[in-house]
């Protein structure tokens, strides 16, 4: 991959070694002079330090990360704990998981530095069930660190000790939502808990707690590295540093762009050779499914958290979902809504039956047997669930719903009377040859 | 905040917060939580997973609120989201907007409730809960009129059995989490929990085809734990569910989802009667809720009262009424003629009954422990005034005289004393010879409450740590029975000096259970104890009358109101108030002495009120003794072996059939009123016929007259009796193949107060027996074979569970199926017993 000048590659530079994700590979790229370079330094510097870089959390929602950390309750003497949130599941967000593929050993550094910064000696790192592989290659990157003294007792021989465990969750959504994780991590049912008390009070073990995603910790050795000036060079001054931007869908070359925050999705697109050979751009995701779509008239628009904002929508975590104009808008919703009926934990009425609710009503829309106010209905549903759930899961559930219908209402109203499949024929959207399954269309309830 | 001095006639809340509600200022104690505020301002706002007494979980999302709280800056801000009121505490400045005022507030409510209903049948008219279904309620109040849904519901098949008498419909639950969150919070026990997620979550057991483990569901462990006697779901922990206070459950179910197998479809809420009432099943005196229809009581409800049982009963107290109506009530009196019991009418058979004790040379007195104080009243003053004698003991159970000293000493007519929030608040409760959760299912909860939640420290003086005990998070100060004397004694600085510390802190307290009756110098050296510690006492007998007969002086040194009889100045108080000339002064004899008397033929005739005879220390003795005297007079409700050999039967009310007083463990006077319209007479008024027929004015015929008296004879403020100093007795020889029984009450048995209802009895305890691992070995066996318990008189074989138990020592249930104690082996704790590795192979269990 050739750099172009606006990239920023930091988190991927080492992606194209040979065997990048050994300890032995990332030391050859100067692995570890972070840590170094941090238990050389007071713990409550390297805060400060991560404060003054303006790294907001790569997870979704940008909160200040350095900020986070300075929650924590002066130390009582008790555990403190750093959770890794890796539980990495949203629609379209595909970052973290070829982060800790291919380069594990910065995220394990980061987890040495933040612990050693927040005063925690039991780090964990909660991974997304399903991804066994990542898994074994965190193992593995652990193992690697424990041996070369990284991690463990007396750590490059300054006192300090830590230990990290790898956790595999069992593929629930809802555990990326961080009190769930805490809960799924403690061996209980995972589902949000009561804020307050937040997890830096009260978090695993009821113990102060700082969960940070993957991206966010493994920003950190840079940023210890190379100073919070070198790091705020980057992006802009609200939104500072660098960021994997992933594209995915009909664009010709889907990846990561590891660039400057404010880059544009024109810039994007065009790095990545346009939306596929013959096709236009009909809209796209800045973050996610839980972030409302954005069609072309956005495409200028800084890709910020607060100028996406701005637009209407969120960045979240970066997944730029692109969907050229042989898709309908109606199945695209509709797929998503059946993931968030499906991974709705179900503690709240709004997002368990609310998601339940839509997604009957979105299948029957996509099957062309619609009813007359149907469009009305799922409006008022969505401001049923919006604000009125007990974590954001149900919040996000309805951003592609009531973005669709605000750009692409046409649509809907199709659906009184004709099949999305009919309307824009799958295997037109399709990048391989594809063999529609035949289904009548319409849900037959929970057991579709 | 501006300070002036104010004058308002209400005190300041310390710690106040202001804030306002639909406009309306409040000031409300610092924690509060908005619906809690708004609750008391007499703002309704729909809920569902809320419930005061249960931790918040902000689930249901049905009591939404408009808020506006003051910034940073200072200013109201309007929050981005609606609150969850049950969730939300209240801040200073808060400006909170309910449905009544705001519009958001009332739309977020109405389209959660919306929601709510998608998935929930409308199978209101053939639910239980129709009609007192606070979903029904509030979906009328704050629902839509008529529903947008027109898609496919999901359903489940229906229902599932969680116990014998709880059952569940998955398809109407709404998911509050109350059932599992009182399960864990308050009861402790491990229940069914939630499981799948989104709209096919649902309350459940253990799914074996979830993440693919084996097809076969794990079977019940079937000891080392205890499992109830009939079927049950497999719980959280992997076996079969089992609580003593599962009914609370069905009660706070905001839905028809957790049913009752006794009142399921059996009746519509809006054609009962309800009455409020006072549980006779022990002494806590719980308010429980008696609905009844035409003449006939189809459920029991857990009544409200914050000071005794908050809104919690165990299931013995919620489902145990149909003795109350069983088949074998005896309607009309009955006279003895030709060796036969027929029908008679009340004056023949009063005249029967008058003619037969005055004939008869020395009549002795058993109410049993069951009575109302104003029934125990009655007994006590028939006794003395017109039969002339102190032989007259409630006491239906293994006792003692050191017991009488000691219930005359430290009891009978103290009033008021340890009471239930004074256990929430004391830093130490030892549990002398007392199993809360079995003797007294409600006390057991509130120690529960008081040690999870608080810091009280629960200590018990016991044979082994029962499970009851451990989820009070208690510590075991192991006692062998009849040793018990010698362990409350060793707490002392020297040798138990953590318990003797937490025993001395300010408002520990020292709780006595019926069992330390029967092991001398036990109930001397409580008294020791409370006396070296400072720490107060009370005594909790398991049944509902005990305190109301010890305080009405139903006991053969005792007067009421704690008046020692040997006092002549006692004496004097009782006779001026019963206005009689004197009352007998010599002591009388305590029921083993009665019995024994009667069988010797040194009493002539006995009177006698609900006593079970498997219940007392020796029933053949009893059942022998009953055979021989001369006249026997019995006052029952039902039919019972007192009945068989009565020569005349006065049929007598059950609790909800009369108005009464149940004087609880605390001291506190209960008193409930008559439920259902009755000819039925409560003893009181026909101990008053029968004194009438005897020539005596008793003067028992009305409650207001049984008050006025107990009112103007008052507690007794002369000397009262020293503290008994009994020593203990020789620790017993124990030989190989030897035992020391260990034995007491569990909470669901074969008394006969839990006649009549099988799903009930479902939910008991399987009876095993208990000893250690080396007692087992020593007569070769291992957990789950049958051991066979022996005295001369009998054997009783059931499967061994090894426990934590002092080594030579066996319990067992003193009355499980199968299992009579006392009436097999004529034994009580302490006794030594034989044991053997069982020949039969026959497990009765």
């Amino acid at each position: 991959m050739s750099p172009t000048p606006t990239l920023t590659p930091v988190l991927s530079e080492r992606w194209d070694a040979d065997r990048s994700w050994t300890l032995s590979s990332y030391e050859a790229h100067g692995g570890y002079r972070g840590l170094r370079k941090a238990l050389s330094m007071d713990a409550g510097d390297l805060v400060t330090t991560v404060k003054d870089s303006g790294l907001r959390g790569r997870g979704g929602a940008g909160f200040p990360t350095g900020l986070k950390w300075s929650f924590l309750p002066a130390p009582d003497g008790g555990p403190r704990y750093l959770v890794v949130n890796a539980d990495e599941s949203e629609p379209g967000t595909c970052k973290d998981i070829p982060l800790m593929m291919a380069d594990p050993q910065v995220l394990v550094e980061g987890v040495a530095i933040t612990s050693y910064a927040i005063g925690c000696h039991h780090a964990f790192i909660y991974l997304r069930g399903e991804v066994v592989h990542v898994y074994r290659r965190l193992l593995q990157a652990v193992e690697e660190a424990y041996a070369q003294g990284y991690l463990g007792k007396d750590i490059l021989g300054s006192g300090y000790d830590l230990d990290v465990t790898v956790h595999a969750g069992a593929g629930a959504y809802i555990c990326g939502e961080e009190t769930a994780l805490l809960d799924s991590l403690e061996g209980r049912r995972g589902q949000p808990r009561l804020k307050p008390p937040f997890p830096a009070v009260a978090g695993l073990y009821a113990r102060p707690t700082v969960v940070n995603n993957v991206e966010s910790i493994a920003s950190v050795p840079g940023i210890v590295l190379g100073g919070s000036d070198w790091f705020r060079e980057m992006g802009t001054d609200k939104s500072p540093g660098h960021g994997i931007f992933s594209l995915s869908g009909h664009v010709a070359r889907p990846g990561q762009y590891e660039a400057p925050f404010g880059i544009t999705m024109r810039e994007l697109l065009e790095m990545a050779g346009g939306v596929r050979e013959g096709h236009e751009l009909k809209f796209w995701t800045p973050g996610g499914s839980s972030t409302p779509i954005f069609t072309a008239e956005h495409l200028d628009v800084p890709l910020t958290y607060d100028d996406v904002s701005a637009a209407g929508s969120m960045l979240g975590t970066r997944a730029l979902q692109v969907f050229d104009e042989t898709v309908s808008v109606v199945k695209a919703v509709s797929r998503w809504i059946q993931f968030y009926k499906h991974e709705s934990c179900g503690k709240c009425t709004p997002c368990r039956e609310g998601t339940f609710w839509l997604a009957q009503v979105l299948g029957r829309l996509e099957a062309g047997q619609g009813d007359p106010g149907d469009i009305e209905l799922l409006l008022d549903l969505c401001d049923n669930i919006l604000g009125k759930a007990f974590c954001a899961l149900g919040d996000g559930a309805t951003s592609p719903v009531t973005s669709a219908v605000q750009y692409f209402r046409e649509e809907f109203e199709a659906g009184m009377h004709s099949a999305a499949d009919e309307l824009f024929p799958p295997e037109r959207s399709s990048l391989f040859a594809y063999t529609p399954r035949r289904t009548s269309g319409r849900l037959a309830g929970v057991h579709a | 905040m501006t300070v002036t001095a104010s004058k308002s006639a209400t005190p300041a809340v310390q710690d106040g917060v202001t804030f306002s509600i639909d406009g309306i200022e409040t000031t409300v104690p610092k924690g509060t939580l908005v619906i809690r505020a708004a609750e008391q301002l007499g703002i309704q706002i729909p809920r569902f997973c809320d419930h005061p007494l249960l931790a918040p979980a902000g689930a249901c999302r049905q009591c939404l609120v408009e808020v506006w709280a003051p910034g940073r800056d200072g200013n109201l801000a309007k929050m981005p989201k609606p609150q969850a009121s049950c969730t939300l505490t209240a801040t200073p400045g808060m400006e909170v907007r309910t449905q009544r005022t705001s519009a958001e507030a009332d739309k977020a409510q109405h389209g959660v409730m919306e929601l709510l209903l998608i998935n929930h049948p409308l199978d209101c008219p053939v639910c239980d809960k129709g009609g007192e279904c606070p979903l029904q309620n509030q979906a009328m109040s704050n629902g839509r009129g008529s529903t947008r849904f027109v898609d496919i519901k999901r359903t489940f098949p229906k229902p599932i059995a969680v116990s014998t008498q709880i059952l569940l419909d998955r398809e109407r639950c709404i998911l509050c989490q109350r059932c599992t969150r009182f399960s864990r919070e308050i009861a402790g026990d491990p229940f069914i929990d939630l499981q799948k997620r989104g709209a096919m979550q649902q309350i459940g057991r253990f799914d074996a085809e979830i993440l693919g483990f084996d097809d076969t569901a794990p079977e019940p462990v079937l000891l080392g734990t205890e499992i109830p006697v009939g079927p049950a779901e497999i719980d959280e922990d992997g076996e079969a569910f089992a609580s003593y206070f599962s009914g609370n459950t069905v009660q706070i179910c905001p839905v028809g989802a957790l049913t009752s197998a006794a009142y399921r479809f059996r009746a519509r809420p809006f054609d009962l009667v309800s009455t409020p009432g006072v549980s006779e099943h022990d002494s806590n005196g719980s308010a429980i809720r008696v609905d009844h229809r035409r003449g006939v009581v189809l459920r029991r409800l857990s009544g409200e009262d914050a000071e005794v049982n908050e809104e919690w009963i165990s299931d013995k107290d919620r489902f145990g009424f149909a003795w109350q109506s069983a088949a074998d009530r005896i309607t009309s009196p009955l006279v003895r003629e030709d060796g036969e019991l027929r029908p008679a009418s009340w004056a023949e058979a009063l005249e029967v009954a008058a003619h037969g004790l005055e004939q008869a040379s020395g009549v002795g007195v058993l109410p049993g422990g069951r009575v109302t104080l104003e029934d125990a009243y009655a007994y006590g003053k028939f006794a003395r005034l017109a039969l002339g004698t102190n032989d007259v003991d409630h006491r239906a159970r293994p006792h003692s005289a050191e017991e009488s000293d000691f219930l005359a000493h430290a009891v009978a007519g103290t009033g008021l004393g340890v009471t239930f929030t004074d256990l929430e608040h004391a830093p130490a409760v030892l549990l002398a010879g007392l199993e809360a959760e079995e003797e007294a299912g409600v006390l057991y909860l509130r120690l529960r409450k008081a040690a999870t939640k608080g810091r009280t420290r629960v200590l018990a003086v016991a044979p082994f740590a029962s499970r009851g005990l451990e989820r009070m998070n208690g510590t075991l100060i192991a006692a062998a029975p009849g040793t018990e004397p010698e362990v409350l004694d060793a707490i002392t600085k020297g040798k138990l000096s953590e318990p003797n510390e937490q025993l001395s802190a300010e408002g520990a307290v020292i709780l006595v259970g019926e069992r330390l009756a029967a092991v001398p110098g036990a109930l001397s050296a409580v008294l020791r104890l409370a006396d070296r510690t400072g720490a107060r006492l009370a005594w909790v007998p398991r049944r509902a009358g005990e305190r109301g007969a010890v305080d009405a002086g139903v006991l053969p040194g005792l007067l009421p109101g704690g008046r020692p009889v040997a006092d002549p100045a006692a004496r004097v108080d009782v006779a001026a108030a019963w206005e009689v000339e004197h009352l007998p002064a010599e002591p009388g004899r305590d029921l083993d002495g009665i019995i024994a008397a009667a069988a010797s033929g040194d009493l002539g005739a006995l009177v006698v009120g609900g006593v079970d005879l498997r219940d007392l220390a020796d029933p053949a003795a009893a059942r022998a003794a009953l055979d021989a005297v001369g006249f026997l007079v019995s006052l029952e409700v039902r039919s019972s072996e007192v009945t068989e050999r009565a020569d005349v039967v006065l049929p007598v009310a059950p609790p909800v059939e009369k108005p009464g007083t149940f004087v609880s463990w605390e001291g506190r006077r209960r008193p409930f009123p008559q439920a259902l319209t009755s000819t039925a007479m409560p003893d009181h008024r026909v101990l008053d016929a029968l004194a009438d027929e005897l020539g005596v004015t008793l003067g028992t015929r009305t409650m207001a007259a049984v008050h006025a008296e107990l009112d103007a004879l008052g507690s007794w403020d002369g000397s009262r009796i020293g503290a008994p100093a009994v020593s203990a007795g020789p620790a017993p020889a124990i030989d190989a193949g030897q035992a020391v029984l260990a034995t007491w009450h569990l909470l669901l048995d074969t008394g006969r107060l839990q006649d009549g209802e099988p799903f009930l009895a479902g939910t008991a305890k399987r009876p095993v027996a208990r000893a250690s691992a080396a007692t087992a070995a020593g007569i070769g066996l291992t957990a789950g074979q049958p051991v066979e318990v022996s005295t001369d008189a009998g054997a009783i074989v059931l499967p061994l569970v090894i426990d934590d138990l002092p080594d030579h020592v066996i319990w067992l249930p003193t009355a499980a199926p199968g299992c009579q104690v006392r009436d097999t082996l004529h034994a009580v704790a302490g006794d030594v017993v034989r044991i053997a590795a069982a020949t039969t192979g026959e497990v009765t269990a």
